[in-house]
């Protein structure tokens, strides 16, 4: 890859990030606006294993939860959060990668792996959900059931252990790591990691008679986009300031899968786009009781399959290219003429 | 000439359930042959072939390549030994350029995987579609494209399951030089049944009937055989 690439790339994303972070905060207020980033990374992990790996995750919330009582448990544990930040990255990407060979090495099917990764997010659901009690603790750290663990430390300032990342810091921290973790997939998928991991959506067998083995590369990738889940996870528990057992819920796993569906699997931009989007339509809605959300959420996962098969972004991009292809009308109209007036003198 | 034995198959049996598909095959082959083999659909060739590649495990038996034994070992093991395969049908990656599908393979290589994408694909004479995406070219060019992929890596035993299957008769007689050329430095295997196409690249020809090699012998014996014409190429040949 040479640096002109590179260059172009972090160019484009920075440009995008200073526009999302400048604009956002006027249509949202801050504390919405990073949830929201929060939810594009999470939906940005699944997009990159799904749209581009072609493994459909379907406990992407698994990984989002570790990542998020990682945080909390080494933060009271270690007393420092800028460890934990590093373990709650580092325990769901550990975690992804051996469930990932359990499952590749095994040689499981598409069907049977979205089944396993179910029920791995159902089991932890369960199992987080009854550990209430002081029996059930890591270290100085009780995990508190279905209440969760509350009151833990959250981010701080590098060198200054006083000075807490909090509300517009917390926006614009969480919406810097969005760009660099986009910009660090984008570079992936242009690298021969990123291009293999391509080719074995495209055809496993192939690879597999290239050379390649595609267990490893699969782990590899899957292990990838849990560390990015936990990521997205720790930012929520320093957002929330609470994690409980329902980040793991079965309601939250399909809600990432929708929201890659709607904003369109095999980009990146997409589904982050599906991710806010949605995630501010859920806010909308929760404030009226006339309609559940879950029914508009499913209408419109619904509406989108049907008639938006590619999602929002391929579609609006082609929509785009089309446009730019046909000539503006007043050229049109001249050509028309200037044909009319060839065909008269012919 | 072909020189010494690097390819080796002993009792080799693939069963699948009750259906014998490979049925207890000896089979050698000499570094730079190139051998035909042919019989009727569902006569265990390219269950054969699987076995060589590591696609399929035999069920007994054993594959040897330059005196090792490699049953057991997945695809990618054998690839990285050297053994390469175009598949049946064309075995590509259909939503990536034809310059990325071969670069796949040349980046397997040691050098420069630009460089050894555009040899390929120049061998077989499609470097002009490098740019296009795969998925939009015909049958014939999707064939040659396999073919650029399996070439790209530089295997030294090469399997070529129907090459000649969909390709116009330009693209054959095309495809006739590129294995005159291959057998220079490569062994190959060609499953066909275009017996035009075999008279023009083959010495040797195995056929297979029912899981077992009913004959092995020069291409104009074979096709005099009675039993071949019998239960392969037909009486009234």
């Amino acid at each position: 890859m040479n640096s002109r690439i590179l260059m172009m790339e972090a160019g484009r994303v920075l440009v995008g990030t200073l526009v999302c972070a400048l604009v956002l905060p006027f249509i949202v207020d801050v504390h919405t606006a990073t949830l929201l980033t929060i939810y594009a990374m999470l939906a940005l992990s699944l997009g990159f294993i799904w749209g581009f790996g072609g493994i459909l995750c379907f406990g992407q919330a698994a990984f989002y939860g570790l990542g998020a009582y990682t945080y909390a448990l080494a933060a009271i544990n270690f007393n420092g959060a800028w460890a934990a930040f590093a373990l709650a990255i580092l325990v769901p990407a550990v975690f992804a990668g051996l469930l990932g060979a359990l499952m590749f090495y095994g040689r499981l099917s598409d069907v049977y792996l979205a089944v396993v990764t179910l029920v791995v997010t159902l089991i932890l659901f369960k199992f987080f959900n009854s550990t209430a009690g002081p029996t059930y603790r890591i270290g100085e750290a009780r995990l508190g059931g279905f209440n969760g663990i509350p009151g833990f430390p959250t981010l701080t300032v590098p060198g200054d252990p006083g000075t807490y990342i909090y509300g517009a810091g917390l926006f614009y921290f969480t919406i810097a790591l969005l760009a660099l973790v986009y910009l660090g997939l984008r570079l992936t998928l242009l690298s021969p990691f990123g291009r293999i991991i391509v080719s074995l959506r495209e055809n496993e067998e192939r690879t597999e008679l290239l050379g390649y083995d595609v267990r490893f590369y699969k782990s590899a990738a899957f292990a990838l986009s849990g560390g990015l889940a936990g990521l997205a996870g720790c930012l929520f528990a320093n957002w929330a300031e609470i994690v409980t057992p329902g980040l793991f819920s079965l309601g939250q796993s399909a809600e990432i899968i929708i929201w890659v569906i709607v904003g369109g699997l095999g980009t990146l931009i997409g589904p982050m786009i599906g991710a806010a989007l949605l995630g501010y339509l859920k806010f909308v809605l929760g404030h009226q009781s006339a309609v559940d959300n879950s029914f508009i959420m499913g209408v419109l996962l619904i509406v989108v399959v049907l008639f938006l098969q590619e999602g929002l972004v391929p579609t609006v991009a082609r929509f785009m290219k089309a446009g730019l292809r046909r000539p503006s009308s007043k050229k049109s109209r001249r050509q028309r003429r200037r044909k009319r007036a060839v065909s008269n003198a012919g | 000439m072909p020189g010494e034995v690097v390819l080796e198959t002993n009792g080799l049996t693939v069963r699948f359930g009750g259906v014998t598909a490979v049925d207890r095959v000896d089979f050698a082959l000499r570094e730079r042959e190139l051998r035909c083999l042919i019989g009727p659909n569902g006569a265990g060739k390219s269950t054969f072939f699987k076995c060589l590649t590591g696609m399929l495990q035999p069920s007994d038996g054993q594959v040897y390549l330059r005196g090792e034994p490699v049953s057991g070992l997945g695809p990618h093991r054998l690839a990285r030994l050297g053994v390469g395969i175009k598949t049946q049908v064309p075995s590509v990656m259909n939503g990536l350029s034809v310059h990325e599908n071969v670069w796949l393979a040349a980046r397997r290589r040691s050098g420069d995987a630009n460089a050894g994408t555009l040899q390929a694909l120049e061998a077989v004479g499609i470097a002009d579609l490098r740019r296009e995406l795969v998925g939009q070219l015909s049958h014939g060019q999707r064939q040659l494209v396999e073919l650029a992929i399996v070439l790209a890596a530089k295997p030294w035993l090469i399997l070529l399951d129907e090459p000649a299957a969909g390709l116009s008769g330009e693209e054959v007689e095309r495809m006739v030089g590129i294995l005159r050329g291959l057998v220079e430095h490569a062994t190959l295997i060609v499953v066909e049944h275009d017996m035009h196409f075999i008279r023009q690249i083959a010495e040797t020809v195995t056929v297979f009937h029912q899981g077992r090699v009913i004959a092995q012998a020069p291409v104009e014996d074979v096709l005099e055989d009675p039993l071949v014409r019998d239960v392969y190429l037909g009486r009234s040949l």
